[in-house]
């Protein structure tokens, strides 16, 4: 499989993906119809503020959640139709995720965070290799409390590549993070999209970081209100805010 | 899944205490479950040896006399393997240095050797010379009240002639494991002792030479002991045979076998509770843990994890607690297993224990914990895999509170916020309150348990000895006499007043049912001995009819008004039919009562009587003893003292250990529930706790918060426990109904207050702990991360 340095080739199709949260006495519209593509190796940001449904939509990609109507498929397969065993496969093999908190198991190291998911792979990384990836080969053996923000949301993006996913799919990953840890955190993501080809969603709220993307989204109110390619990237290192 | 099983011993480990409460918890209720069924496992398999190894016979009759040569008639009956005769006598012994009048049996065993059936056991010593006289083997619990040795020698009575016996050996027998005194209902080592002689002297002296009055017999395989039964009864009866029985009716075995049938109602009740409690707490603890780590099962979810993964993860997680709690639990019942077994062995007096854990015994108490550990971690794991990951990730939506009842009643005015904070919690959620209450609830109730037992024996004791039967002194005679010997006793000084009973062994039918049992014969209006009704008031004893005692009646199924059968155990052996007078309470024995006139009557004897109780001044008791050691023909002499300590002892022995184990056992369940709860409440709370602490609020304010709710649980449940308490008392009062005596559902002020102080000081001890751990509150990492 290396589709993934062919740029034209689709990893994920989004086609009419409505969301509606049954809250009780009120329902939430968080999608409302939403099309998009995305192809191997692109960077993509997925931009909105909060409550525009971009969460919705990465969790949907991912098979976290699954859509009210509507059609993803990855690489020709619809997961919006797939069982709960499917669904759990996808995850497995195919997906990274990096949470905006994290998610790190505190009972666990920095190596072992990995491990869990490396165990359950079928062509992993190196544990420890992955944690070198993003700076962390020297804090291996340090517990989730014995981190900074910044060095966690490190273990978490080394737990995410190591299974060598064709998708990352990044929840807020700095928005926890002080700009200068937010960059560092952003450097090594835009490596591993670089280095690894790893097709990669990151939401923000803050559009100083959609211009690292080549690609970005607006969303607002549940809809893709724009989309806008970057015809210059910018290195995380020159971005600020 | 190896970094996922060290994630396993990370949590056993953060949360150490929590689980330590809990592997108490199980470990007590294995514990018990392994404790009471080794113990009667190995006290039945003691008992089955020993009566192997000592060939106790099946069928055991007496009479009155009869040639040696009905032996070989009685042999030809189909259905017998072995007979053997043998001479049987009362006596009365005089001990050295031993003022109380003691009594007992003297039993043949044969010129040479070991007796064919009902071997003896020798502890010390040896068995007598052949054919020689004055040489006797005693029975050892008598032996060791007295520190006899062999080569001491007592003086006795048999026949009304004295003799100067000495003790050549010391013995145990089948057939005396219980030695009870006639007329008594528990053993009395001090006063009653069994020997045995060889036949030639022992007949000699009680002129049955070439004569029998006692046999025993072990029945062919497949025989019927009925009809065996029968056929005896029919030849013996012209020699004045007193009926066969078999070993059902046999007095150590039937009183042994009651005993070991409470014990296996004690054994089956307490595990269950025990085990119950265990894997309620652990559902509720389990359930509660995953849901706190509803994050982490979510975050493995996304990786990939399936369902079954997490759900093993945490099985193995609770299996690790159960392990360590069933490895506990067996090591603590075998111990505490063992030590009942020999406290055991020792009271019944048998020569050996052969202790035994059967495997299947741990398997079931493993299975049976980790299923009710595994099924409450299947339901909850259940509930965290069925959320969506992206729906567990995010933080729980603020639970919907309400305006509380108390606040719509219009208190609100009177509640303080915080007050108000505990009571919208408690009923925001009242599933769960009512699970922790019904823990402690359940705590409690165990403590009541354990402590009712004593409570109940302490009134027996009232009832039987303060209200019933009010004689100092009870004297039996050897045979039925004349009614004179009572103006003869009162000659002597001290003796105050006197009343005469008698007793006549029966069997009592009703349908098909019958119960073999004596009928007392007492005089009316007698002071001494008082019949109780239902309400324990004394009743008058009518002057026709038969009075039951209450679970005789319930035994035999008859009512007031229903005619009896009673056929007469002993001399004429006559049958007549009486009706049931009237039901009363007694909680020792199951005897039946007739007026003494109306019993003569019916039994065509005049004015015979079988003993006298005797109402004495305590200043004479000795020279009184003396007296009574010099009246021949007396059979036993029991006082009133001595029959309440032996009762506290016999009870004390064994239900009470038993109890006190118990009431151990259970301090620590209620301590492992009350802890658990407090804790969970606490890692369930501690972000909204901190969250007012930097608001401002004192440690004392958020420490009310949570501890206020923990004792308004803790209060809701005792009188709850109270009521589950008071049920179980009940249902263990009826399962241990046994004829030999009845606990009544008494339960003093003081199993309340015991109960509620263990629970009480359990809440308190586990508040501290929980009140140290607030005051560590990590306030700024509550305001850095998410909610």
């Amino acid at each position: 499989m290396n589709e993934s340095t062919h740029k034209e080739t689709i990893v994920f199709q989004a086609r009419g993906i409505t969301k509606v949260y049954d809250m009780g006495e009120v329902k939430v519209r968080a999608l409302r119809g939403v099309d998009m593509d995305l192809y191997s190796g692109e960077l993509i940001v997925l931009l909105g503020p909060s409550g525009s449904g971009k969460s919705t939509l990465l969790n949907i990609l991912g098979g976290l959640d699954t859509a009210t109507t509507g059609h993803v498929t990855y690489r020709e397969q619809d997961i919006t139709r797939a069982l709960d065993k499917e669904l759990t496969d996808y995850r497995r093999f195919h997906v990274g995720f990096v949470f905006q908190f994290y998610n790190l198991i505190p009972s666990l190291t920095a190596l072992e965070n990995v491990s869990v998911v490396t165990e359950i792979a079928k062509n992993p990384m190196d544990p420890a290799e992955a944690l070198r990836l993003v700076g962390l080969g020297d804090r291996i053996d340090h517990f989730p409390a014995q981190l900074s923000g910044g060095e966690q949301q490190r273990v978490a993006i080394a737990r995410a590549v190591a299974k060598n996913p064709a998708v990352l799919l990044c929840d807020e990953p700095t928005g926890a993070l002080d700009s200068a840890t937010g960059i560092i955190v952003l450097q090594v993501l835009e490596r591993i999209n670089r280095e690894l080809g790893t097709a990669t969603v990151l939401i923000t709220h803050n559009a100083d970081i959609a211009d690292m993307a080549d690609r970005v989204i607006y969303l607002s109110d549940g809809l893709i209100s724009r989309v806008r390619r970057n015809e210059h990237k910018k290195s995380p290192s020159e971005l600020h805010w | 899944m190896r970094t996922l099983n060290r994630k396993i011993l990370r949590n056993l480990w953060g949360m150490k205490a929590q689980v330590i409460a809990i592997v108490m918890v199980i470990a007590s209720g294995v514990a018990t479950f392994i404790m009471s069924v080794s113990t009667m496992q190995s006290l039945k398999l003691t008992q089955a040896t020993f009566y192997t190894e000592c060939r106790f016979a099946e069928v055991f009759a007496s009479l009155k006399r009869a040639p040696e040569s009905l032996r070989s008639r009685i042999q030809e009956i189909s259905g017998i393997n072995h007979v053997e005769t043998r001479v049987s006598a009362p006596l009365t012994i005089d001990i050295p240095d031993f003022s109380d009048p003691a009594t007992g049996h003297i039993i043949s065993i044969p010129d040479n050797g070991q007796p064919l059936l009902n071997s003896l056991y020798l502890r010390q010593g040896r068995l007598p010379e052949p054919y020689r006289e004055n040489e006797i083997v005693i029975g050892e619990s008598f032996a060791k009240a007295h520190n006899f040795k062999p080569g001491a020698t007592v003086g006795a009575v048999i026949n009304g002639r004295r003799k100067n016996l000495t003790i050549v050996g010391i013995a145990l027998s089948p057939e005396h494991i219980y030695q009870m005194p006639p007329g008594a209902v528990f053993p009395d080592f001090e006063r009653y002792g069994v020997m045995w002689m060889r036949r030639s002297p022992l007949g000699t002296a009680y002129d049955m030479d070439g004569a029998f009055n006692d046999v025993t017999l072990t029945l062919t395989p497949g025989a019927h002991i009925n009809d065996v039964i029968d056929r005896i009864d029919k030849l013996l009866k012209p020699y004045g045979g007193l009926g066969a029985y078999g070993r059902k009716d046999q007095m150590s075995h039937r009183y042994l076998s009651e005993e070991f049938r409470q014990l296996e109602q004690m054994a089956t009740i307490f595990p269950v509770i025990f085990l119950g409690v265990a894997a309620f707490l652990l559902n509720v603890v389990i359930s509660r843990l995953i849901n706190i780590q509803r994050e982490e099962v979510a975050a493995l979810k996304a990786f990939g994890y399936r369902n079954l993964d997490i759900g093993l993860h945490f099985v193995k997680l609770v299996l690790l607690i159960v392990l360590a709690g069933v490895l506990g639990g067996i090591a603590g019942g075998f111990w505490f297993g063992r030590w009942m077994s020999t406290i055991y062995m020792e009271f019944y007096r048998f020569p050996f224990l052969k202790y035994q854990l059967q495997p299947q015994v741990v398997v079931i108490a493993t299975l049976v914990t980790a299923t009710a550990a595994i099924i409450g971690t299947l339901h909850s794991v259940r509930k965290a895999a069925l959320l969506p990951p992206a729906q567990a990730m995010r933080p729980e939506s603020p639970p919907a509170f309400r305006v509380s009842l108390p606040e719509r009643l219009g208190l609100k005015h009177l509640l303080s916020q915080p007050t108000r904070m505990i009571i919208r919690n408690i009923e925001r959620k009242p599933v769960k309150s009512l699970l922790s209450i019904t823990g402690i609830a359940f705590a409690c109730a165990i403590m009541m348990v354990g402590s009712f037992q004593k409570d109940a024996v302490d009134y027996i004791v009232d009832v039987q000895f303060g209200l019933s039967q009010r004689e100092d002194l009870s004297v039996t005679f050897v045979e039925p006499t004349s009614r004179r010997v009572l103006y003869e006793l009162q000659r002597i000084e001290g003796i105050e007043y006197g009343e005469v009973f008698r007793t006549v062994p029966v069997r009592l039918r009703f349908g098909h049912r019958s119960y073999r049992t004596t009928i007392q014969g007492l005089e009316s209006g007698g002071d001494l001995q008082r019949l109780l009704n239902t309400d324990l008031k004394p009743i008058l004893l009518p002057s026709a009819g038969i009075v039951l005692t209450d679970h005789l009646g319930e035994m035999l199924g008859v009512h007031e008004g229903d005619r009896l059968r009673v056929e007469v155990l002993e001399g004429n052996q006559m049958e007549f039919s009486v009706p049931v007078a009237a039901l009363i309470r007694q909680y020792i024995g199951v005897s039946a009562y007739m007026d003494l006139r109306a019993l003569n009557r019916l039994m065509r004897e005049g004015n015979a009587i079988s003993g006298v109780y005797l109402a004495v001044d305590s200043r004479y008791l000795h020279e009184i003893f003396d007296r009574l050691k010099e009246t021949p023909r007396i059979a036993g002499t029991e006082i009133r003292e001595k029959a309440i300590t032996n009762f506290y002892e016999t009870m004390g022995e064994t239900v009470l250990i038993f109890t006190f184990i118990n009431t151990l056992l259970a301090g620590i369940i209620a301590f492992g529930v009350v802890y658990n709860s407090a804790r969970i409440a606490l890692s369930e709370r501690s972000r909204e706790l901190a969250s007012l602490r930097v608001l401002g609020f004192t440690k004392g304010e958020i420490s009310y918060i949570l501890l206020g709710e923990l004792s308004a649980l803790t209060l809701a449940a005792i009188p709850l426990g109270f009521l589950v308490g008071k049920g179980m008392c009940a249902y263990i009062a009826e399962t241990l109904k046994t004829d030999l005596f009845r606990i009544p559902l008494i339960l003093e002020a003081d199993t309340y207050a015991f109960a509620a102080t263990v629970v009480l000081i359990s809440a308190c001890v586990s508040g501290m702990l929980v009140w140290r751990r607030l005051s560590q509150l990590d306030l700024i990492a509550v305001l850095k991360s998410k909610e």
